[in-house]
């Protein structure tokens, strides 16, 4: 790709404002890049930064509310922002594509997807006339974004599609204008990571052949190395970096930048704490008269304190601080807590909790009788060993079991078969009366902190939950020092009790739920992707609390998560799940460093790797999970499995012992 | 000191003026329920209505304070329980005319022979006994008197309301630590929180009627007579509490069944939840107003074979309007509970749910302190828009004579006897305008605020301010 390319998309100081005018949220704030066609540019930031915003801007697609104050944004010689409404609708679909991070929602699922590719041909596709013309466009389209069996697909709705194509359909749809510049706001965050990966080559393909300027948003630095070009990092509605992918990753300038990477979990940082980011994006209502990183910033100095940073460098390789940046970045060296390390080598501890054959099967229900025609089967035997103070990461994609082997293990489901050994107990086989005895040894984090707390509840009541149930606290200054006690421990004030959850930002109401469960001194919690709804720097707030408080503790936790780079810096165990079913289990080290079953190399593959001069050698899988209600005869995996024989289409293959700790489920390795 | 009569319905409005106090207690304190609240008062309409529904609901109030007068007393003949508000309009009740008169009419709506003082018989429309009888000549004088009469009404309106809004206006002013004067230019800019302005001018136009109403019904009867002679204003007056009754005594019967048996349905699953899915859909299909008659028939057939129990024609009237209520309120629950059922079905699988089962906290607990709570705004706005739906059924029902008891003053037995009234010839409208004109109004505020309630309280409208 030629340097030389013409520049396609302009933005220029662009500012947007949302809400009222006496208190407007400065959304954006001068933000200017520019997209050559052929080039992808990630926009890279948290959450609430203005990166979807800047999409809506150029768009015109603005929630009510929502004024553009000042700035341009130019289509070659075209500025949008004088374009009246109609002309903008050309434009819209048409020059400019869209994809959005929903594809379930995105469809319409009442119309069938060939229809809403076609829809969208007639309206910025003049190239075709008459609808035979244009349905074959449209079987074009589909046939480009590599959808199998497309006049089958034509007809279908979206709902008898996978999230995988239905986002295919949808980059389809955004194709249909022939657009020069595609913007593709998180277009993979809702998918699983080897979907993801397939998505992403397909992106990668289309640009290549049609030779379209992608703007590409995203969180996700393993994803913004695998695909862009260069890369604006914001912050809180500033752009505060520009650079090329390779120099970015190879040395990001902005202290920001820097941390985001040190924040990031990984293998070799297992031994030492993540860098955090203290504190949160400052709100965007107010004017910011100095650096908007300010007080997150490790390295400011004082002259920070009164001036605004300026920009350094290039339009296009730059950055926005007062510091210079300076070659020798000091590299983090992990102090590896040695001592402790080796004891955990040399001691076999006897499990704590034990899963065998655990099975969870829901039955499927049809007619008027409600006969049951079938089961689910979410979880078909799994068994798993948890050691105290130890950490098993349950890993696979979603739809695969792993939350609901956590919710079974905790008796929330009723497991359908096998058993959950407690110590001496048999879970499964209490009443819940004698259930609620042993709830106080075994807790549960979930994924999304919003929804895992009452609204109504105050924090402390919340927090006290647990402690009121089990009848730990008899009197009402016992249980406000104890929620003091727990709040202290997760990291927050003791006032944050008498606020209400709404009151929080998303980390700091993970930290809630954490001290909710520790109320009751647990042994073992399963934290069910405790970390996949915040940002990387939150994130690792989070992984640091939950580590720091095994190794003060000694909890054991069952860690359920899709995140590999998050399992290699929190896990000492591994079981890959596949279709209800464990594929592969063993230590970190077994797993990760040499991964036996075909699933989990071809998983570990299609993780990005924020690097960009990294490449892959594994090719990523293809095709989709298929419905655990009807699972494929013989192996599960067989037919995605690019190593799949004769014999794996008739039986399931057993398990085989690698070594002590590492067990795999492959024919492959039977022989 | 004549002795007090609790009639059931009046017991239980006033359990009901304790539970909604309760209920305002309960939700000051608590943030999720008073930021709505707040916001429904800062509406212009919110306010507004409000203040016309309290006007509604402080007259049925003082309707529902019964005691039994002195019999002895001439004024109280043939009346065996009177209310406080029969007091106040002692006047309005006992200035029976013949029968039939216009509104603000002086002389009666049907002919009769007069004697005069010569002996001589004529059949003419004779002068009537209580309306415009201070008049000498009403030829002459009716127009300038009504005027008279009127400016005064307004006068008098005017002064009550710059009494009241004197008195607010202090106590707001200590309330907010600003001075009086500051205090009247921040509510004629519309700076207060709470619309004042509005609040004010809806006040005022509500004092400017009742003025002209009280001072006109001094002298006339403002919306006429009916056959009987009785003034249609009085009547009309005396309704609003019925089509209060119906409106919300209904909504608290059904409420607990609802509340109770939805979230059941929808918490524990399962056959449980198939019994009351079934229970529900039954009833559902049994048409309402055939489960009213035969309910209202077998209770008049009940009362009639046990006469001795039900000595007073009052008590037994009552009786008839809580049964009533009774069984509107059976008809009337399924569909707020189908709604609760479907709410708790969603928020028992929510994470703060699962949450609490992991603590072992009881399922009783669960309901009480997780789901109850983040259902209470489906109630309120059930109950709101409800209310409107069940004083118009009440009209509806006493309409075809399975509602009220016919003795009871309701906007529905008005309209009824209406039906006789339009097909005589002159024919006879106030009794039907009078009826429409409470109804509609009192009908008009109560949805207006029901929408600005379910809009305070939907939480997707609520997200976008």
């Amino acid at each position: 790709m030629s340097n030389e390319q013409s520049t396609v998309l302009t933005v220029k100081d662009l500012s947007t404002h949302l809400g009222s005018e006496a208190k407007p949220v400065r959304a954006l704030d001068a933000v200017s890049f520019e997209v050559r066609a052929g080039e992808t540019l990630a926009l890279l930031g948290e959450s609430g930064c203005g990166k979807s915003m800047t999409a809506l801007s150029i768009m015109r697609l603005l929630p009510a509310g929502g004024r553009i104050v000042a700035g341009n944004v130019i289509l070659h010689d075209q500025s949008i922002l004088d374009l009246t409404e109609s002309q903008m609708r050309n434009i819209r679909g048409g020059r400019i594509g869209m994809i959005f991070q929903e594809p379930m929602t995105s469809l319409n699922p009442v119309m069938t997807i060939g229809e809403q590719i076609l829809e969208s041909v007639r309206l910025h596709d003049d190239t075709v006339n008459g609808s035979q013309q244009q349905k074959k466009r449209a079987l074009q389209l589909l046939k480009d974004v590599g959808i199998p069996d497309i006049e089958r697909r034509f007809k279908e709705y979206p709902h008898q599609l996978s999230g995988g194509m239905k986002q295919r359909v949808m980059i389809a749809i955004a194709l249909a204008g022939n657009p020069e510049v595609l913007i593709a706001d998180e277009p993979t965050t809702a998918l699983d990571v080897t979907i993801q990966a397939q998505v992403l080559n397909l992106l990668k393909d289309l640009q290549k052949k049609k030779g379209m300027a992608i703007l590409l948003i995203t969180h996700d630095l393993g994803v913004v190395a695998e695909t862009a070009d260069r890369i604006a990092v914001m912050y809180a509605g500033q752009i505060i970096e520009q650079a090329s992918v390779n120099d970015f990753f190879s040395a990001p300038k902005h202290p920001y930048s820097q941390k985001l990477f040190d924040s990031l979990p990984s293998r070799h940082k297992r031994h030492a704490a993540l860098a955090m980011i203290e504190g949160q994006v400052p709100a965007l209502t107010k004017q910011f008269m100095v650096c908007r990183f300010l007080d997150r910033c490790e390295k400011r100095i004082t002259e920070c304190e009164t001036n605004m940073p300026p920009w350094q460098g290039e339009d296009k390789n730059g950055f926005r601080c007062l510091l210079e940046y300076k070659k020798s970045r000091k590299k983090k060296t992990a102090k590896v807590k040695q001592e402790q390390q080796q004891i955990a080598a040399t001691q076999a501890v006897a499990e704590k909790l034990s899963l065998s054959g655990l099975k969870v099967h829901f039955p499927i229900h049809k007619g008027i009788f409600k006969r049951t025609v079938g089961h689910v089967k979410a979880v078909d035997g799994i068994d798993l060993q948890l050691k105290p103070g130890k950490t098993l990461a349950l890993v696979g994609e979603s739809g695969c079991g792993k939350t609901t082997a956590g919710k079974a293990l905790l008796q929330l489901i009723k497991p359908t078969g096998g058993t959950v050994s407690y110590g001496e107990v048999q879970l499964n086989e209490l009443t819940e009366k004698q259930m609620r005895g042993h709830r106080r040894d075994l807790q549960i984090i979930f994924q999304d902190p919003v929804s895992s707390m009452n609204p109504r509840m105050l924090v402390e009541d919340i927090i006290a939950e647990g402690l009121v149930a089990q009848k730990i606290v008899n009197s009402r200054e016992e249980r406000q020092k104890i929620v003091a006690d727990l709040l202290d421990k997760v990291g927050l004030p003791a006032e944050a009790a008498q606020r209400y959850p709404h009151e929080f930002s998303g980390g700091q109401r993970q930290r809630i739920c954490i001290a909710r469960a520790l109320a009751v001194n647990p042994q073992v919690i399963v934290c069910d992707e405790p970390t996949s709804a915040l940002d990387v720097s939150v994130q690792a707030q989070i992984l640091n609390l939950l580590k720091s408080l095994q190794e003060s503790m000694g909890l054991s936790y069952l860690f359920i998560t899709h995140d590999i780079s998050v399992v290699s810096y929190l896990a000492h165990e591994v079981a890959v799940m596949y279709l209800g079913k464990v594929v592969e289990q063993g230590t970190i080290e077994e797993v990760l460093d040499n991964p036996m079953h075909p699933y989990t190399k071809s998983l570990l593959a299609s993780v990005p790797v924020p690097d960009p001069k990294y490449q892959r050698t594994v090719v990523p899988l293809e095709g989709d999970l298929p419905s655990p209600a009807n699972p494929p005869h013989g192996c599960y995996f067989h037919p995605r499995c690019p190593v799949a024989r004769q014999q794996c289409h008739s039986n399931y293959p057993a398990n085989r012992q690698v070594s002590d700790t590492h067990k795999v489920a492959c024919i492959e390795l039977q022989q | 000191m004549p002795e007090m009569v609790f009639l059931w319905t009046d017991i239980l409005i006033f359990l009901l003026v304790a539970l909604v106090l309760a209920f305002i207690n309960y939700a000051r304190k608590r943030p999720h329920l008073s930021r709505p609240w707040k916001q429904v008062f800062s509406s212009r309409i919110g306010i507004s209505t409000l203040i016309i529904l309290l006007f509604y609901i402080a007259i049925g109030l003082l309707d529902s304070v019964h005691y039994r007068p002195d019999v002895n007393d001439e004024k109280n003949k043939g009346a065996d329980m009177l209310s406080t508000l029969d007091y106040i309009l002692s006047d309005l009740r006992l200035n029976h005319e013949k029968t039939y008169s216009a509104p603000l009419a002086t002389h009666l709506y049907a002919r009769e022979n007069v004697e005069s003082d010569t002996g001589v018989t004529t059949r003419e429309f004779p002068r009537l006994k209580y309306g415009g009888a201070h008049l000498d000549d009403p030829e002459k004088d009716y127009y300038l008197d009504l005027f008279e009469k009127t400016v005064i009404g307004i006068l008098l309106g005017i002064a009550a309301w710059v009494i009241i809004v004197m008195l607010m206006v202090s106590w707001l002013a200590v309330n907010s630590h600003l001075a009086f004067t500051e205090l009247i230019s921040h509510i004629r800019h519309r700076k207060t929180e709470i619309p004042w302005r509005t609040a004010f001018i809806t006040l005022l136009v509500i004092s400017v009627i009742a003025g002209i109403l009280y001072n006109l019904s001094q002298y006339y009867h403002v919306l006429g007579t009916d056959k009987v002679g009785e003034d249609v204003l009085y009547q009309a007056l005396k309704s609003i509490r019925t089509g209060l009754l119906i409106g919300t005594l209904t909504t608290l019967v059904m409420l607990p069944a609802a509340i109770l048996l939805g979230i059941m349905a929808g918490y524990f699953k399962g056959w449980i939840d198939d019994v009351i899915q079934y229970t529900y859909t039954t009833l559902n299909s049994i048409p309402g107003v055939l489960l009213i008659a035969a309910a209202i028939l077998m209770m008049q057939i009940y009362m009639s074979n046990h006469e001795a129990d039900f000595t007073s024609v009052t008590e037994r009237a009552d009786l008839r309007l809580l049964f009533l209520c009774l069984i509107l309120g059976v008809t009337s629950w399924t569909g707020l509970c189908r709604l609760l059922r479907a709410e708790t079905f969603k928020l028992s699988e929510l994470d703060y749910v699962q949450a609490s089962r992991s603590f072992g906290v009881g399922n009783f607990t669960i309901i009480f302190k997780h789901i109850l709570p983040n259902v209470v705004h489906i109630v309120l706005i059930t109950v709101v828009l409800d209310f409107s739906g069940l004083v118009l059924a009440e009209a509806v029902l006493s309409y075809v004579n399975i509602g009220v008891d016919p003795s009871t003053n309701s906007w529905g037995n008005m309209i009824n006897s209406a039906r006789l009234e339009m097909a005589r010839e002159p024919i006879v409208w106030w009794s039907l305008t009078a009826s429409l004109i409470f109804m509609f109004t009192l009908v008009l505020a109560a949805n207006l605020f029901s929408d600005v309630v379910r809009d305070a309280f939907d939480p997707r409208l609520r997200s976008q301010s």
